[in-house]
């Protein structure tokens, strides 16, 4: 009992939790600031898309082809694409589905990654080694031609019916899972390295010595130990599924038009590179600067969490 | 050594056995089958034609019998042929292969260099103005989608300014040096962007490992000047995990060519992976991939290899 006390940490304030000061580290730390700033923000606005098609009177669907490429004006603020519909509108409709996918998916990858991990890093020995050989070999190949030839297979050939196979909630799963499926590699490797320097330390062996099974080690000491690598991990696995989403959409292999999102409209915008460059832009702008914000979070979560890495890495 | 190199080639060998299985599988998952899009929009053909025709290339069978016969065919140096190029697979692939090397070759001869020079400048004083612009450069080079920069510098430099081509090879063979090197600028200034960020962070982590270590303080203790310790002491031993890095990076950057191949026409192998996928070639995307894997395996090898030995203190098991 005694060494338990006398562990306690002495630097800790009165009555702040570990957390409120990670929180006020990160507070401190301006860019992160602004980037989560700007990152809740764009979600709000992305959420608030139907209401605000509601007030406008609009579809961010239908044609127009009298209001072919306007220019920016009171009414449509980005001006309208080569089907007369609203570019900010689509823009907010896109974000809905990109914001989307990247925390499904990010969420999908944690568990496999996870399990995977700890699972190698706990049991050790052949498993490990078989299955760290399979994280490396998928962390090595080419994902994005992987993820394409995932994008193209034809879902009722495994036994969804046609309808099924094409409907939107289809299509937008089956990106959220190929995405989760090639993309678990570096939070399992992270897991794993976690997983095998707690394991050894001195409590986890003395709660196995006192008849701890293998599963409790691991949710109550194993997990809340390696939480802030992961989290930073899961962080800007965000961004980097946003960047493999808007790639697969806009090579024709992703979320297929008529629903827009951030990559799909960039396919059409080079196809009118020559008559309308801005609509090139805007989507460009907004998935660079959201995994761009994604990333300062994460970096600023890095340092908030583990302040003598600092400056480090 | 030897022991460690023909146990892990024989693993690559199963690996690609296995990669090899699960992309036939994927691949037959694609839509239609080759019997079927051979005969689209040929209405002549009666139901019996067709099952006849079916039964003759075998796609009758369940999948896992067509990966036996496609995998003993293959292991004969048959790969079957391109039913889009209507020639043999390996013939469409040659030239594209040939052409993302170039691409690749160019991207890592400016990327490595540059990479060095930022990652140095970087880790001279952790914290300064200058690591401060580097970490934003790097943070901006795995932020920026590929696709974009590329439509971005089309729309800049080609339709804007039209000082350079957007799109298309001259054919290898004969063009002059001058348009193929034209034309090869906008997509390494892409990749080059795109691979060098995560470059330059190895880079900078490791000179400032290095220069944190004893050997660095006898040398400036010797009373060398701070370029000679840094480029002749620190850059050279911080290189030494570069390699790895830069061998683990091929599938990565394969994928980029992909996407920039793609976007400027060019036609390397990412091209013609894309359009075997997007026209339902089973054949050419098959053996495509199954490259681009092997390629990817044997570079993780490699790297894994050339870091024993460039690196004594290293043992491989």
């Amino acid at each position: 009992m005694s060494i338990v006390t006398a562990e306690k940490p002495i630097i800790r304030p009165r009555g702040a939790s570990i957390w409120s000061m990670r929180w006020g580290r990160f507070r401190r730390n301006p860019i992160a600031m602004i980037s989560l700033g700007f990152l809740l923000i764009l979600t709000l606005a992305c959420a608030m898309a139907g209401p605000i098609e509601g007030a406008m009177g609009i579809n961010h669907n239908s044609a127009n082809l009298y209001i072919r490429f306007q220019e920016p004006s009171s009414r449509h603020w980005l001006g309208t694409d080569d089907l007369g519909r609203d570019v900010l509108l689509r823009l907010l409709f896109g974000g809905r589905v990109s914001i989307a996918v990247g925390l499904l998916a990010t969420l999908i990858t944690a568990v496999i990654g996870i399990t995977i991990g700890v699972i190698a890093g706990y049991v050790g020995g052949k498993l490990d080694s078989i299955l760290m050989r399979m994280t490396d070999c998928i962390i090595a190949l080419p994902l994005i031609p992987l993820l394409i030839v995932l994008g193209a297979v034809d879902l009722s050939k495994i036994g969804l019916s046609r309808e099924a196979a094409t409907s939107p909630a289809a299509v937008f799963l089956r990106i959220v899972v190929i995405i989760a499926l090639v993309d678990w590699t570096t939070i399992a490797r992270i897991a794993r390295a976690g997983t095998m320097s707690v394991r050894n330390v001195d409590y986890v062996r003395a709660a196995t010595v006192s008849g701890a099974s293998g599963r409790y080690n691991v949710f109550v000491h194993i997990l809340p130990n390696i939480a802030t690598p992961l989290i930073v991990a899961m962080t800007l696995s965000v961004g980097r599924i946003i960047l493999f989403e808007s790639t697969l959409s806009f090579l024709g292999f992703g979320i297929v038009p008529p629903t827009p999102t951030w990559g799909n409209m960039l396919t059409n915008a080079q196809e009118l590179i020559l008559s309308a460059p801005l609509l090139a832009v805007y989507p460009g702008i907004l998935i660079f600067a959201t995994v761009m914000a994604v990333n300062f979070v994460g970096d600023g979560i890095r340092s908030a969490l583990d302040p003598r890495e600092d400056g480090r890495h | 050594m030897l022991r460690y190199t023909i146990s892990r080639l024989l693993q690559a060998v199963i690996v690609i056995l296995v990669m090899s299985l699960l992309l036939y599988m994927l691949i037959g998952l694609m839509p239609g089958d080759p019997v079927e899009n051979m005969l689209e929009g040929n209405p002549s053909l009666t139901p019996a034609v067709v099952a006849q025709m079916r039964a003759l290339y075998g796609v009758d069978q369940p999948l896992y019998i067509r990966y036996g016969h496609w995998l003993y065919s293959a292991l004969q140096g048959d790969f079957g042929y391109s039913s889009v190029y209507f020639r043999p697979v390996l013939v469409v692939l040659g030239p594209a292969v040939l052409q993302t090397a170039k691409l690749l070759v160019a991207t890592q001869v400016i990327s490595i260099p540059l990479a060095m020079f930022l990652g140095a400048l970087a880790a001279r004083k952790p914290g300064g103005w200058m690591d401060n612009f580097v970490s934003l450069f790097a943070f901006a080079s795995i932020s920026l989608p590929g696709f974009w920069t590329s439509l971005i510098l089309i729309i800049v430099f080609a339709v804007k300014l039209g000082w350079l081509p957007a799109s298309g090879t001259p054919l290898m063979t004969d063009a002059a040096l001058s348009q193929q090197l034209l034309h090869m600028i906008l997509p390494v200034t892409v990749l080059t962007f795109f691979h060098v960020g995560p470059l330059v962070r190895y880079v900078r982590a490791s000179m400032i490992e290095t220069l944190n270590s004893d050997f660095i303080r006898t040398a400036r203790a010797k009373g060398l000047s701070e370029t000679t310790v840094l480029v002749r002491h620190a850059l050279r031993n911080a290189l030494i995990p570069l390699v790895t890095v830069l061998a683990l990076s091929f599938g990565t950057l394969f994928s980029g060519a992909l996407v920039v191949e793609t976007i400027f026409g060019m036609l390397g192998m990412g091209k013609v992976i894309y359009d075997a996928i997007s026209n339902i070639d089973f054949n050419l995307a098959l053996v495509g991939l199954l490259l681009a894997t092997i390629v990817t395996l044997l570079s993780s090898l490699l790297a894994d290899l050339a870091y024993a030995w460039l690196d004594p203190r290293i043992v491989l098991k």
